[in-house]
C-alpha cells in the first residue's frame, strides 16, 4: 500500500531568507507511530505546518493518501488532526462549543454522541460546559487533543504533546495514542523528549538544521547504532589498566574497582568473550558483570552532534 | 463549498456577539442616544432645518453611518486579528475551508452584527425623533451593502494588522476624520466653497449622503453617484482580499 503521507523534495525559506527546510523527502506509512526528532529550531513544527496547509512552502510536493495539498486541499487537510505545541484556544468558549465548532469546521455534519465520546475518553466531559480559559494546562492540552480527534482524522499530527505535562497525564496519553493506533490511525509526533519516541514509535526520523539525518525502524536503529556498555565490578581495585588491555579501550572508574568496556556492533574492537578470557589470563577477578543499550537519547545526540 | 464550516465559523462569531452584548450593543446605543441629547436637543433646537427638515432627524442617518462603519471594521477585524493574536487561527488555516468560505464566514457575521446595530440605532432614534423612511428598500440596500464593504474592509485591517495598536490605527486616524467629516452632521452647502470641493473627495460623503436620501429623499450628491461610489469601495476592497489570499500575505508565510 502506498505510503499516507509523502514528502518529496520539500523546501521553505522564508522571507529574511532563512532556510528552515532544505530538500525534505519523507514517507510515513499507514497506520505507524512515527516520531520526528530534532533539537529545537531544526525545522520539525515547519514541516508538520507545512503538511497541515498552516505555512505555504517554497517548493516540493506533499500527498496525504494521495491528494495533493494544494490541488486537493479539501480532501488532504480533512485527513489530517492537528495537535499544535503551543496552548492556543479561544479562551472565552466553552469545551463543548469548541469541539463541535472543530467538527464543523472541518466539514462533518454535527455528531453530538461522538463528540460525546471523545470527551469521556480524554476525561473532559464533566468540564464540557467550562470555558476554556478555566481549565487547567493539562485539561487545556486534552482538549486541543479532542479539537483535532472531532472530525475523525486518519492521520494525527502531536507536536511536542507532552511538552510541560505532568507524568500521570503523559502516561494517558501514550495510552490514548495507542489504542488510536489500533483505531488506525497514523500518528506522527515531534518530541525532544527521546524516551517518548523511545517508549512510543515505530519508526524514527531525525531533522536537524532543515534536513532529515535518518529515517530509521526504532528497533533497527538502536541494534545499529546502539552502543553497548559493560560494566565489571572489581574483587580487587586495580591502579592501572594493565598494557596488554590496550586494544579494549577500557575506562577505570576513579577509585579503581570498576572498568567499562565500550562497544558496538560496528566496531573494529574485539569482543566480549575475548575480553573476559583475557582478563581471566591476567588474574583479574570481578564481583558482578552488567551491560547497558545505550538509549535513543544518546544515540540522538551523537548523530546531531556528529552533523554540527 | 464546505458550508458546514461557514456555518461554524459564523454562528461563533455570532455567539461571540451575545456574549458581548454590553459592548457590542448597549455601547453603541448609549454613545448614539448621548449624541442626540447634544446634537439633537441641546444645539439642534437653535439650528434651523436643513432641506425642510428637523436638525434631529436630519443627523440620524449619519448617526447610523458612524457607527455603522466603525463597528463593522472592529467587528471584523477583531475576529480575523484575535486569532492570530493567540495562536488559534492555526485550526481555521489547517482546516478545509477556501479563502472564499472564511470571507463569507467572518464578514457576513460582522456585517451581521452591525446591521443589528444600525436597526437598534434606528429604533433608538425613533425614540428622540419623528422618523421618516421614504425609501426603505434602499435603506436597507445601503445598510447591507455598507456593512459588508466595510466588514471586509474591517477583515483587511485585522489581516495586516500585527499589533493591538495597528489594529487601532486605521479606525483611529483615517476612520473617525473621515466620518466626521462627511457630512454626518451638516450638509455640505453649509461648507464655505473650497471645503466644499475637498469634501467631495470625502468616500463617507456618498454613503451618508445616499443613506440620508433613503429617508429623506434629500441628498448632497445625487443617489447614482452614492451607490457608485459605495460599489467601488466594495471592489477595491474585494480586490485587496483576493491578493491577501493569493500569496498567503501575513496569513500563511
Amino acid at each position: 500500500m502506498p505510503s499516507i503521507i509523502s514528502i518529496s523534495g520539500v523546501t521553505k525559506t522564508y522571507a529574511t531568507g532563512f532556510k528552515a527546510l532544505k530538500e525534505i523527502n519523507l514517507d510515513i506509512e499507514r497506520g505507524e507511530i512515527f516520531a520526528l526528532l530534532g533539537p529545537n529550531g531544526a525545522g520539525k513544527t515547519t514541516l508538520i505546518s507545512i503538511v497541515c496547509g498552516i505555512v505555504n512552502r517554497s517548493s516540493g510536493t506533499v500527498t496525504v493518501d494521495g491528494h495533493d495539498i494544494s490541488r486537493d486541499y479539501r480532501t488532504a487537510r480533512s485527513l489530517i488532526g492537528l495537535v499544535p505545541q503551543e496552548l492556543t484556544i479561544d479562551a472565552f468558549e466553552s469545551v463543548w462549543a469548541t469541539v463541535n465548532y472543530s467538527r464543523g469546521l472541518f466539514g462533518k455534519p454535527a455528531n453530538h454522541a461522538f463528540v460525546e465520546k471523545v470527551l469521556r475518553d480524554l476525561s473532559l466531559w464533566d468540564k464540557k460546559d467550562a470555558k476554556a480559559i478555566t481549565l487547567s494546562g493539562g485539561m487545556k492540552r486534552r482538549l486541543m487533543i479532542a479539537k483535532a480527534l472531532s472530525h475523525e482524522p486518519r492521520v494525527l499530527f502531536l507536536d511536542e504533546p507532552t511538552a510541560g505535562v505532568d507524568v500521570e497525564l503523559r502516561q494517558d496519553m501514550w495510552e490514548m495514542v495507542r489504542r488510536l493506533r489500533e483505531d488506525g490511525v497514523t500518528i506522527i509526533l515531534t518530541t525532544h523528549y527521546i524516551e517518548e519516541a523511545e517508549a512510543m514509535a515505530d519508526r524514527v526520523g531525525v531533522i536537524n538544521r532543515g534536513e532529515i539525518v535518518l529515517v530509521e525502524d526504532k528497533a533497527e536503529l538502536m541494534r545499529t547504532l546502539g552502543r553497548k556498555r559493560l560494566l565489571l565490578e572489581l574483587r580487587s581495585p586495580l591502579a592501572t589498566i594493565p598494557e596488554t588491555f590496550s586494544r579494549y579501550a577500557l575506562e577505570l572508574s576513579p577509585d579503581g574497582d570498576r572498568l567499562t568496556y565500550t562497544y558496538d556492533n560496528q566496531s573494529e574492537r574485539p569482543g566480549v568473550a575475548s575480553l573476559l578470557r583475557d582478563l581471566e589470563a591476567a588474574g583479574i577477578q570481578f564481583r558482578d558483570i552488567d551491560t547497558q543499550n545505550s538509549s535513543l537519547e544518546e544515540i540522538f545526540v551523537n548523530l546531531v552532534r556528529k552533523d554540527a | 463549498m464546505n458550508l458546514r464550516a461557514v456555518w461554524a465559523i459564523y454562528k461563533m462569531e455570532m455567539a461571540r456577539a451575545f456574549r458581548t452584548v454590553l459592548q457590542s450593543i448597549v455601547s453603541p446605543v448609549i454613545s448614539t442616544s448621548l449624541y442626540f441629547v447634544v446634537f439633537g436637543s441641546a444645539i439642534g433646537s437653535r439650528i434651523t432645518e436643513i432641506d425642510g427638515v428637523s436638525y434631529g432627524a436630519f443627523i440620524v442617518p449619519g448617526l447610523i453611518m458612524l457607527s455603522l462603519l466603525t463597528q463593522s471594521i472592529s467587528n471584523a477585524s477583531f475576529a480575523i486579528y484575535f486569532p492570530k493574536f493567540v495562536g488559534s487561527i492555526y485550526e481555521l488555516l489547517s482546516a478545509p475551508v477556501s479563502y472564499l468560505e472564511i470571507i463569507i464566514a467572518y464578514v457576513g457575521g460582522a456585517a451581521t452584527k452591525s446591521i443589528i446595530l444600525g436597526l437598534i440605532i434606528l429604533a433608538t432614534a425613533g425614540l428622540f425623533v419623528p422618523l421618516t423612511i421614504e425609501h426603505p428598500v434602499w435603506m436597507l440596500a445601503f445598510l447591507v451593502l455598507t456593512a459588508v464593504t466595510f466588514s471586509l474592509f474591517g477583515f483587511i485591517i485585522g489581516i495586516w494588522a500585527k499589533s493591538f495598536e495597528q489594529l487601532q490605527l486605521v479606525p483611529l486616524l483615517i476612520i473617525t476624520p473621515l466620518t466626521f467629516l462627511g457630512g454626518s452632521f451638516y450638509s455640505i452647502d453649509m461648507l464655505p466653497g473650497v471645503w466644499r470641493t475637498v469634501t467631495l473627495f470625502n468616500p463617507v460623503l456618498y454613503l451618508v449622503s445616499g443613506f440620508r436620501w433613503s429617508f429623506y429623499g434629500k441628498s448632497d450628491v445625487s443617489i447614482g453617484i452614492s451607490l457608485g461610489m459605495t460599489v467601488v469601495f466594495l471592489l477595491v476592497c474585494i480586490a485587496i482580499v483576493a491578493w491577501i489570499f493569493r500569496t498567503g500575505y501575513r496569513l500563511r508565510n
